[in-house]
């Protein structure tokens, strides 16, 4: 099935089966490769992307439903000013150890301060909950996210 | 793993040095045994340019796995050649044993083994760029000194930058390496910083920098489909019906030998995507031959090792003194049966690896902690010469030890050369949960005996652990006990013995191998030991450690009992150990290990609910790796990784097998952390004056056992078996 995808900013041409999972448009036929494969079943994290500004697990969205949505991924995110300060915020923080996880996060922390702009510990827990970061960089991750939110660092 | 921490004395380290490509002074260090530098090959351990614009480029010999080494070696030569940190570019280096040694990531290793070599390199080219500074001012180069980059002349005023000077450095004789003089680090500027990871950039842009994501042109998709019990054969397969899903592009049936970290027999699916493989892999039929361990299960482990408990054990591991007649003749004898079950390393980034077979080269992209040694793997199962493989490493998304071992790499060689086409192999969870190289379980009879006053005279474990090729003649990979580990050496009546179940399942280290298992029941049986005596759990391990000394000599694992009360000291000032008042259901508990040279002591500080729920509340973590931590930032990243790491383990993980198979496939049922369960870990290093020693492993090992201990304190009930079980803590 032919359909045009809005992907960070550009409209891309693809042609392929309406069940492939969104992960797999990104990654093999667009080369988008900054959302990972962690788990394949929604269970990790790894490959958030954002339809319409809500974080989505892209291996489990069937190419099928997204339509003329628009899709973020860690690629295009800095375009956005959330985006952006989070990503200096994992920087000034060193917060990746392996770093494969981060894209992810990064993806799910700008979800959360686009609708919780000074989350508490709580609305940090409930948000990234769905992220698993196998080095357990969390307490960096939960600092970068209150920085880049302006909140202060317990 | 184990490697030596010291250089053998056979081998002497090397300069070279001289004109670099395009320009500038080229720096190569490393080992050699030759007696010549000249005429020896040259395994570079360090590899360095300086351009005429005044860049340093540095390349990092090891793999980068999240362990920080792509960082840290690079910032020790940054700090003795005196250049700013923001003019070092970092390259991989290629993977070439006879060019730059063996080249690993693995046991801790590598800042224990290049601190002191890289500072010389450094060093070294620092002492060039002056002699063409002095000479080319007609000074003596005892005037001169240098500042990020720049030599100075204080007296004339006059300065020069590396980049200019780099040129006529390379044509200046190499210096003798022992002779340059090194910084004193109370004047490092860069090491000891908190220096972020050089690919952080990359990383939070999402650029390809992991083996899942290497494209190279004409490349097609696959997976492998093994047998679900380890080490069956293929009988035959579906093949013409996989064929003909779409996409799919060749369907092979690919034959193993009998090594489980070998090539095995599978069945290969080649497609035109990933997805598309892995969804034809849904038609995908196979009739395997399951072999002897489809017999094999947790619940059989668990029953023979009952049984074998009751019996003698049959392999000696260390006796001191005579455990059995000081039981017999002790005031209290405690017993107790602990065990932990067998754990996957579950890396994120699936196992993984690209590779292109030709009729007369073989190139690969691989994650692997064990470049080398997949090169030969490679060589020797595709039958063509190691100088025609090539290796290129790329970063990966974590390693735990997984990826010391290279089937993924043998598979990918195999297929494309089935294929007949550059092949990207990429395994999905489940694959990389059921094909693993896993932490063995174990079972551990322990009996201690105290004498009227309390203190430990005696200490017997039988243990019951796995043996290797399904056999009961030697402990599995990461099975075994050394005999070293403490109260070894403590007390004067010490017994440690085996008895070994057989076992088909691949086993392998997983970060702090053994001593992530080994902690857990020593170091809580420790705890049962104090309180049976009636003593604070913190006195009774001092007393146990006696006076600071050095037990053991450097061939026996050494144990330094001073260091080890130097950060339990540490700890317990941090934590308030048995000061700070806590509310009802929480409580403290401690743990030390040693283990990969460091010294580690933990408090957890947890509550438990009338449900049984456990929450832990803060752990606080005293270590000593020595007198210098090279990146403050990477090194507190490291101890709090594996200090949830190992809360991880103790929490929720275990793999279970039936019939020869492992049970879980995903992360719902094997648990890894996540973020509401991830407590605040504050670090405190203790300097001690000895030599600097890694950081990826010895925090992880204490966090389990001090967890145990903790929940003893509050709720009395002592945790005996992992992963923890919530409904034996309930209260109500």
């Amino acid at each position: 099935m032919a359909m045009k995808l809005n992907v960070n900013g550009s409209v891309r041409d693809v042609d392929v089966e309406p069940d492939m999972p969104l992960l797999w448009v990104l990654r093999d036929e667009l080369n988008i490769k900054g959302p990972k494969l962690g788990c394949g079943v929604g269970l990790c994290g790894a490959c958030t992307v954002h339809i319409d500004g809500v974080a989505r697990r892209s291996c489990m969205t069937p190419i099928s439903t997204v339509g003329a949505a628009k899709i973020t991924t860690i690629e295009g995110v800095g375009d956005s000013v959330i985006g952006k300060r989070l990503q200096k915020a994992w920087i000034d923080h060193d917060v990746a150890q392996c770093g494969y996880c981060q894209a992810g996060q990064i993806m799910s922390a700008t979800a959360l301060l686009q609708t919780h702009p000074k989350p508490t510990d709580a609305e940090i827990d409930g948000a990234m909950a769905g992220n698993i970061c196998r080095c357990a960089t969390y307490n960096r991750i939960r600092a970068a996210i209150k920085d880049a939110a302006g909140v202060a660092v317990a | 793993m184990n490697a030596p921490a010291n250089i053998a004395p056979s081998r002497r380290l090397f300069l070279k040095t001289g004109l670099a490509l395009g320009g500038g002074l080229f720096i190569g260090a490393g080992l050699t045994d030759a007696a010549s530098a000249d005429d020896a090959p040259a395994a570079l351990s360090a590899y360095v340019r300086i351009a005429p614009d005044g860049i340093v480029t540095i390349a990092s010999r090891n793999p980068e796995i999240g362990q920080g080494i792509k960082t840290s070696l690079p910032m020790l030569i940054a700090e003795e050649l005196d250049v700013d940190w923001k003019d070092v570019r970092i390259e991989q280096a290629r993977v070439d044993t006879k060019v730059f040694g063996f080249q690993y990531a693995g046991g801790s290793t590598a800042m224990a083994q290049n601190y002191d070599h890289m500072r010389q390199v450094g060093a070294a080219g620092r002492a060039m760029l002056i002699a063409a500074a002095a000479a080319k001012w007609g000074v003596p180069a005892s005037e001169c000194s240098t500042a990020a980059g720049v030599v100075l002349h204080k007296a004339s005023g006059k300065r020069a930058s590396y980049g200019t000077l780099a040129t006529a450095a390379a044509a200046l004789p190499t210096p003798d390496f022992a002779a340059v003089a090194l910084k004193d680090p109370k004047t490092f500027k860069i090491v000891g910083q908190r220096v972020g990871g050089i690919d952080n950039a990359s990383i939070v842009t999402g650029k390809p920098l992991y083996g899942i994501d290497v494209v190279v042109p004409g490349m097609v998709y696959a997976v492998f489909e093994k047998c679900p019990v380890f080490g069956g054969k293929v009988v035959s397969a579906n093949v013409d019906e996989v064929k003909a899903q779409r996409g799919v592009k060749g369907v092979y049936i690919i034959k193993g030998g009998p090594a489980l970290d070998g090539l095995l027999d599978g069945v290969a699916i080649v497609a035109d995507s990933w997805w598309r493989a892995d969804k034809a892999r849904k038609s995908l039929k196979v009739v395997w031959d399951e072999g002897p361990t489809a017999a094999q299960s947790s619940k059989g482990f668990a029953e023979q090792a009952a049984a074998l408990s009751k019996q003698p054990a049959t392999l000696p591991v260390r006796k001191d003194g005579d455990a059995k007649a000081a039981l017999a003749n002790a005031a209290h004898v405690i017993e107790a049966e602990y065990s932990y079950p067998f754990i996957a390393h579950a890396p994120l980034e699936p196992q993984n690896c690209t590779a292109d077979v030709r009729s007369d080269k073989v190139e690969i992209w691989a994650p692997t902690q064990m470049p080398a040694p997949g090169l030969s793997l490679v060589a020797k199962t595709l039958g063509v010469p190691e100088a025609n493989v090539t290796v290129h490493m790329v970063r990966c998304g974590g390693g735990f030890g997984r990826r010391l071992l290279n089937d993924y790499m043998v598979e990918a060689a195999a297929i494309s050369k089935a294929a007949g086409a550059p092949v990207k192999l990429l395994w999905n969870r489940a694959d990389d949960m059921h094909h693993d190289f896993y932490r063995p379980g174990g079972f551990h009879y322990l009996k201690g005996g105290l004498d009227a006053s309390g203190k430990l005279v005696a200490f017997h474990d039988h243990f019951v652990s796995f043996g290797a090729n399904n056999e009961a003649v030697k402990f599995v990979s990461s099975g075994g006990m050394t005999g070293t580990e403490f109260p070894s050496r403590v007390v004067d009546n010490y017994l440690i013995e085996a008895s070994l179940i057989p076992c088909g399942i691949p086993t392998g280290a997983l970060r702090a191998p053994q001593s992530n298992a080994l902690s857990f029941v020593l170091q809580s049986f420790i705890d049962e030991l104090a309180h049976a005596g009636g003593k604070d759990p913190v006195e009774f391990r001092r007393q146990l450690l006696g006076a600071p000394r050095v037990l053991g000599t450097p061939q026996t694992d050494p144990f330094d009992t001073g260091r080890m009360h130097g950060v339990l000291d540490l700890v317990v000032e941090k934590s308030g150990w048995g000061e700070a008042k806590l509310p009802v259901g929480t409580g403290m508990g401690v743990a030390f290990y040693y283990s990969h040279r460091g010294y580690f002591a933990e408090v957890v500080q947890a509550s438990v609910a009338a449900s049984g729920a456990i929450k832990v509340d803060k752990v606080w973590v005293a270590g000593d790796i020595g007198r210098q931590i090279v990146n403050m930032s990477g090194a507190e990243n490291q101890v709090q990784g594996a200090v949830l790491d190992g809360l991880a383990e103790a929490l929720g993980q275990e793999i279970t097998f039936a019939n020869g198979r492992a049970q879980e496939s995903n992360f719902d049922r094997f648990r890894l952390l996540r973020m509401p369960q991830a407590c605040p870990v504050e670090v405190h290093f203790l300097r001690s004056d000895n030599p600097t020693t890694g950081l990826g492993e010895p925090a992880l090992p204490p966090v389990a056992p001090a967890l145990c201990n903790a929940i003893f304190a509050v709720t009395g009930k002592r945790v005996r078996r992992l992963p923890i079980d919530v409904a034996q803590l309930k209260s109500v």
